[in-house]
């Protein structure tokens, strides 16, 4: 099964970056359904417009947990404009492809970002 | 690293000695069971010799065993093949063949297809073990029902159903009985008369043979169309020349099984359980399927938080090969539909794992598992929004 997989989400999977909860987190993001069985979310510290801390904690298969770790790389230090930017073709093009049957319902990681975002925009317009 | 094979419901290995017997059919005795030759003839000979060795595992006759390419193939003989026989009733209020939500895609998927062309199927309920309901089988019977197809063991979860029951049932009712054994065979004793079995569908490689060979058994007055037309062969059952060295296999393959049947369901059952006792341990952790009426050697397990193809590939990193039958396993997406008939919900579905055991599995090779597996669990866990949403909730 692992043989569908690229190494790098093989490797992704096996020594996942940034994995976590951020407690006190500016936004967060929650996407996907237990149903389906992917659940992903999204924890992020802005600092000066940019993203100076990122966490991800994943319900899924390996595609869903690789995907989330490499999200958390692309997205570190870049600004909020330039995270809203990455697509799920960008996640799945850095993990050298993910298998077609993968690139609906395990590559949720930029909705699970952008959701984070947008929450920190909420948040900070409410106070 | 040391690997450890634990999915003998997908395949096992073919025995040495299984594999010695079919060599001489690749190369020597590589005649046409057809030709009045005398390379004919040897292979014409291998040939009857291990349809008695088949039909005795069973305890069938040899005229009654009917050589195919595999299991899915059988399924599809039987099913369609009485259908077929039966077109007229497609007019009549039915059911026309009863069946359960539990059955392999071989047959779901051949009862789906007939569904389409005017059939009737009903597709009866179990429990939350897997145990078909007898009741609503019962029930279930019209006049117009003239095939029940249960599958004698399942293959995900291992639950075996009470065939002699569903046997009994469908004489009274002079419906034609069919059973898929794949993953049954080798590991329960099966008797086609004592459990009045007219159709039986078995597979070599479930059982150290090879692939590519299967078997159904018509048991004496079960007349059935053909699905594949050609030359003849098989009775005009099944044409397509016979695959000798893969059946020759395949006779060894039953013939080992029938003198090791029991010492194989012992030892198997008590690894089995040592394995569950291990497995249990872990918080949240699940068996599924019955505690007793399974498969000797299959320990079907769910996981509360986490995804089961993540843990089969985190498994394999540890040597161990199992198997999930949850989403995101092989290439279907969907969550099983075995665990959704026994009522688990979709969210603890995708948390599934089976181990599946096979002779040539060890002690201490279980030890390992059960030494390996909690880390990995955990690990996972600490992933896992929603574990931790479930750790939260009751802290």
């Amino acid at each position: 099964m692992s043989g569908m997989y690229s190494k790098k989400v093989m490797e992704h999977f096996r020594n996942p970056r940034n994995m976590g909860k951020i407690k006190d987190a500016d936004g967060v993001g929650t996407v996907g359904n237990p149903v389906c069985g992917d659940v992903m979310t999204i924890y992020i510290k802005i600092k000066d417009n940019k993203i100076s801390d990122i966490k991800f904690q994943t319900f899924g298969c390996a595609a869903a947990l690789a995907t989330s770790s490499m999200i958390t790389e692309i997205a570190k230090g870049k600004t909020l404009e330039e995270a809203l930017e990455i697509t799920r073709n960008d996640v799945a093009d850095e993990l050298d492809g993910l298998p077609p049957i993968k690139m609906h319902c395990s590559n949720l990681a930029a909705d699970a970002l952008h959701e984070a975002i947008k929450d920190y925009y909420k948040k900070r317009g409410k106070k | 690293m040391k690997r450890i094979y634990m999915d003998h419901a997908a395949t096992t290995p073919v025995d040495k000695e299984v594999v010695n017997a079919m060599l001489p059919y690749f190369s020597q005795k590589y005649g046409n069971a057809s030709s009045i030759h005398s390379f004919g003839m040897d292979a014409f000979e291998a040939l009857s010799e291990s349809r008695k060795k088949v039909a005795d595992l069973i305890h069938a006759r040899e005229q009654e065993i009917i050589f195919t390419a595999g299991g899915t193939e059988s399924d599809n003989m039987a099913i369609k093949g009485i259908a077929y026989n039966n077109k007229d009733k497609i007019s009549l209020d039915g059911p026309h063949i009863i069946t359960s939500e539990i059955e392999h895609p071989a047959v779901l998927e051949t009862c789906r297809y007939l569904e389409k062309q005017g059939f009737k199927i009903k597709y009866l309920p179990v429990d939350k073990y897997g145990i078909v309901n007898i009741d609503e089988l019962e029930k279930s019977i019209s006049k117009d029902t003239f095939l029940i197809s249960i599958m004698y063991a399942n293959n995900e979860i291992g639950t075996i159903e009470p065939i002699k029951e569903i046997g009994h049932i469908a004489k009274e009712n002079d419906i034609v009985f069919h059973t898929d054994a794949v993953q049954a065979i080798g590991k329960t004793p099966i008797d086609v008369n004592k459990s009045n079995i007219d159709l039986l569908s078995i597979s070599s490689h479930k059982i150290y043979g090879p692939k590519g060979v299967g078997a159904l058994f018509i048991g004496e007055g079960i007349r059935l169309q053909p699905i594949i037309h050609g030359g003849g062969h098989e009775r005009g059952l099944r044409s397509s020349t016979e695959n000798i060295p893969g059946i020759v296999g395949f006779g060894k393959a039953c013939e080992l099984a029938e003198t090791r049947i029991e010492k194989d369901a012992k030892y198997l059952t008590q690894l089995r359980d040592k394995l569950i006792n291990g497995v249990l341990e872990i918080e949240e952790s699940y068996l599924n399927g019955h505690p007793t009426k399974r498969l000797a050697n299959n320990a079907h397990f769910r996981f509360t938080g986490i995804e089961g193809e993540s843990l089969v590939l985190s498994l394999s990193d540890r040597g161990i090969a199992a198997a999930t039958g949850s989403a995101c396993s092989s290439k279907k997406l969907k969550s099983s539909h075995v665990l959704a008939a026994i009522g688990v919900d979709p969210e603890h579905a995708h948390g599934s794992l089976r181990f599946s055991l096979g002779r040539e599995n060890t002690e201490e090779e279980i030890s390992y598992v059960i030494d390996v597996l909690p880390s990995i669990v955990e690990r996972l866990r600490k992933m896992s929004p929603l574990w931790n949403k479930m750790e939260n909730k009751y802290s």
